[in-house]
């Protein structure tokens, strides 16, 4: 792939060595596009006014907007001025391309090598449709009409030499004849470059038209101005010679196998993922990819199908995606008793992300070891299930326990809490033994042996002096601090409203002792 | 002349105090422990192959003792599995500068405790064992030992059930923690005192004691806060 941008120096210096290329380009535009994006995705109706806002200023507009006098540039306080009603969206560049999506297939429906230059634009080489169409305007009547069809969208198509004179083009509504894109350019406004700076500068100097720029001598814009501004000469002159740098569709990575006999057993199912799976993992290798995720779909013969997505750290060998995929049918075979036999199986890798990163160092050393280590935990995870062997996140959360998330190893290292400002965390160090919930019981009383509590604002009702345990031995407190008092999720099911103490017991051991619900329970240990 | 000598006493290094590098050992069979804890071993470190028992003493703070063990291995690049200890805080791992992303948890081993540790022997540098109920028969302790001398793995056998035949076994005989009033201050260090008794170069039973997390260097003995007094 070259740079565009030594291709582009390239032409400035050089073009009269390059092979001139057939530049007639067809461009499609949708007007407004942020607009009908968000009315696509987020269900809103054309015939409001929206507005698209970016860093408090309007972006785009629609039609019932405009007729009301909200402009481009406009503050959303103005805006909302002119038109009270104004439905106000936030800039979001990733909605208006997923709903790009489905217009750029519809497209390659017809015509092949479409180049998206940005959400709501798309371009590709005219000669094609073209001759098959018999002659530029009907194929570009085709494209519109396959695109209204497909996806309910309105989009005007200009033709022209080279993908800026064509959007200008596309813009106006006009097929620009082979040889006239200078005379196109000539009259419109140097506002049209999209420089700002540019033309801001042009204007200042009085130069009003795409024309007069492309008339000031070449080697002294370039000179005065540097190499962006040249390049905008050229584009001005209706020389844009910047070939599309064409959309690779995906490459299509899921495998599937299809079984003549259903699959009711475990053993055959395993000697079916088995082959799969590698099949799956050489396609991933073949293009340096690995999948942080993978789907794993059985059909059963009585047309029932099943889904589950696998998460993982990455390290997908064909043997991990056989695991996986025998667990995932054993699951499916032995607990949810189906009422058929599975007839296909079907693995989707997710979340691909490029195989560079997870190469083993460059002397095996760190590698190899990482090697025998997930071979010995592979093992483990046979004798025991995916579930038996763990690896811990840090993440969020206010107490010690939740702060470290166990995931099967494996899997894909997220931990449940992010990771953020916590008030009311307890201080380090940890204790190294967090006992489970529900775990021992105790009572904490004072020195004249009163239970201590709290009150309605998380205060202890006395100092702590001795602690029972469950075995009805007393302990003295040597010291104590705290309360820390949590108040979390009173709003919703986890609600959790305790209190924790740090304590020194008199046999040395230090715990940390919480109260909720008024029992008094062992949380953790610093043993 | 007597200076002479003096000056001369504090050359001459018995040979159990070179450095491995010194004694020719190979760097290589060594995994590195924490400076206090290295008085206890007569290498100098956690010999590869060898099998060292970590059991509470007299006083709390094995678990945190087994955790220090690790860190300096498991900062320099070792794996670690830990297996039978299912109330383990990996936070208290982490901060004792254990890598997470190395350290390999097998909760409940059960009744296959001796399949999966012979399995992690294999793949792992150090290995923590903490058998559920009763130890091992003899025999099965022998080949798991043999199993990290084959490997050049380090079985650590963690927990109150003695495990008999290990080279070295470290206990905790005192646990000092500082920081903690009477509702006041907080837990910040602990001072841990370690015996290491063993058999062969380690048969002398060898004393140390270690700060956990770190040393006091920025422990204040807290100042009494001023006491409050009315303003009329």
């Amino acid at each position: 792939m070259t740079d565009p941008w030594v291709w582009e120096l390239a032409q400035v210096f050089y073009c009269g060595r390059v092979a001139r290329v057939d530049r007639r380009t067809m461009v499609v535009w949708c007007p407004d596009w942020p607009i009908i994006a968000a009315a696509l995705l987020d269900g809103l109706s054309m015939s409001d006014p929206i507005a698209v806002l970016h860093a408090n200023r309007v972006v785009v507009c629609s039609a019932a907007a405009r007729a009301e006098g909200v402009r481009r540039g406009l503050r959303k306080r103005d805006a909302q001025a002119r038109c009270p009603e104004l439905v106000v969206i936030g800039h979001d560049p990733a909605r208006d391309a997923r709903a790009f999506e489905p217009v750029v297939m519809a497209v390659e429906q017809l015509v092949a090598g479409v180049v998206v230059l940005r959400p709501g634009v798309c371009a590709f080489a005219a000669r094609g449709p073209a001759r098959f169409y018999g002659h530029e305007e009907a194929a570009a009547e085709h494209i519109v009409e396959q695109i209204a069809v497909e996806c309910g969208v309105e989009a005007q198509i200009g033709i022209a030499d080279g993908a800026f004179a064509a959007l200008l083009a596309a813009r106006a509504g006009k097929v620009v004849a082979p040889s006239g894109t200078a005379a196109f350019l000539d009259g419109l406004p140097v506002s049209t470059l999209d420089r700002p700076e540019l033309t801001d500068l042009l204007w200042r100097l009085g130069i009003r038209t795409l024309g007069a720029y492309a008339r000031l001598p070449r080697s002294e814009v370039m000179a005065r101005f540097g190499l962006d501004a040249a390049l905008a000469q050229r584009l001005a002159a209706g020389e844009d010679d910047r070939p599309l740098a064409v959309r690779r569709p995906p490459p299509d990575l899921e495998v599937e196998e299809r079984f003549d006999e259903p699959i009711e057993r475990v053993d055959v199912a395993a000697f079916a993922a088995r082959a799969l799976a590698e099949r799956l993992h050489e396609r991933l290798t073949g293009y340096g990819l690995a999948c942080t995720r993978l789907a794993i779909v059985a059909v059963t013969a009585d047309g029932q199908e099943l889904y589950r997505v696998w998460r993982h750290d990455g390290v997908l060998t064909a043997t991990a995606i056989a695991d996986r995929t025998r667990w995932q049918l054993e699951g499916w075979l032995t607990n949810r008793r189906l009422a058929s036999g599975i007839i296909a199986l079907r693995l989707a890798p997710e979340g691909l992300l490029s195989q560079v990163g997870l190469q083993p160092g460059l002397w095996g050393e760190a590698g190899a070891q990482r090697e025998r280590a997930h071979r010995a935990l592979h093992r483990t995870q046979g004798i025991l299930g995916p579930e038996g062997s763990l690896t811990a996140v840090l993440g969020g959360g206010r107490a010690h326990g939740p702060r470290a998330t166990l995931v099967p190893w494996g899997d894909e290292r997220v931990p449940n809490l992010p990771e953020g400002p916590w008030p009311g965390r307890m201080p380090p160090p940890s204790p190294a033994r967090i006992l489970p919930r529900e775990s021992v019981s105790v009572s904490v009383v004072d020195d004249r042996g009163r239970p201590v509590g709290v009150d309605a604002r998380l205060r202890l009702s006395g100092e702590p002096a001795r602690v029972v345990l469950n075995d009805r031995s007393t302990l003295d407190v040597e010291g104590w601090a705290g309360p820390w008092p949590v108040e979390e999720h009173w709003w919703g099911e986890r609600a959790a409203r305790l209190v924790r103490l740090q304590t020194l017991l008199s046999d040395g051991r230090a715990m940390i002792l919480a109260l909720s619900e008024g029992e008094w329970a062992i949380d953790a240990e610093f043993d | 002349m007597a200076e002479g000598r003096v000056e001369l006493s504090a050359l001459v290094k018995r040979a159990s105090e070179l450095s491995p590098q010194v004694a020719g050992r190979g760097d290589d069979r060594m995994l590195p422990v924490t400076p206090p804890l290295r008085e206890l071993f007569p290498d100098g470190g956690l010999r590869r192959g060898s099998t060292v028992a970590v059991m509470p003493g007299s006083s709390p703070g094995s678990t945190s003792l087994m955790l220090a063990l690790l860190a300096a291995a498991s900062q320099a690049g070792s794996w670690v599995a830990i297996a039978g200890v299912p109330d383990l805080g990996a936070l208290a791992a982490h901060e004792m500068g254990i890598a997470l992303d190395r350290m390999a948890l097998i909760p409940r081993p059960g009744v296959s405790f001796d399949r999966v540790v012979a399995t992690l022997l294999d793949g792992f540098d150090i290995v923590v064992a903490a058998p559920t109920g009763v130890v091992p028969a003899a025999g099965v302790r022998a080949q798991l030992a043999s199993r990290a001398r084959q490997h050049g793995s380090v079985l650590v056998p963690f927990g109150p059930l003695a495990w008999d035949g290990a080279d070295i076994t470290l206990r905790t005989e005192g646990s000092v923690w500082h920081g903690l009033g009477w509702g006041r201050g907080r837990l910040r260090t602990r001072e841990l005192t370690v015996v290491a008794r063993g058999k062969g170069a380690a048969s002398r039973p060898r004393r140390a004691t270690l700060w956990l997390p770190h040393a006091p260097d920025d422990l204040a003995t807290a100042p009494a806060r001023p006491k409050l007094s009315l303003v009329s």
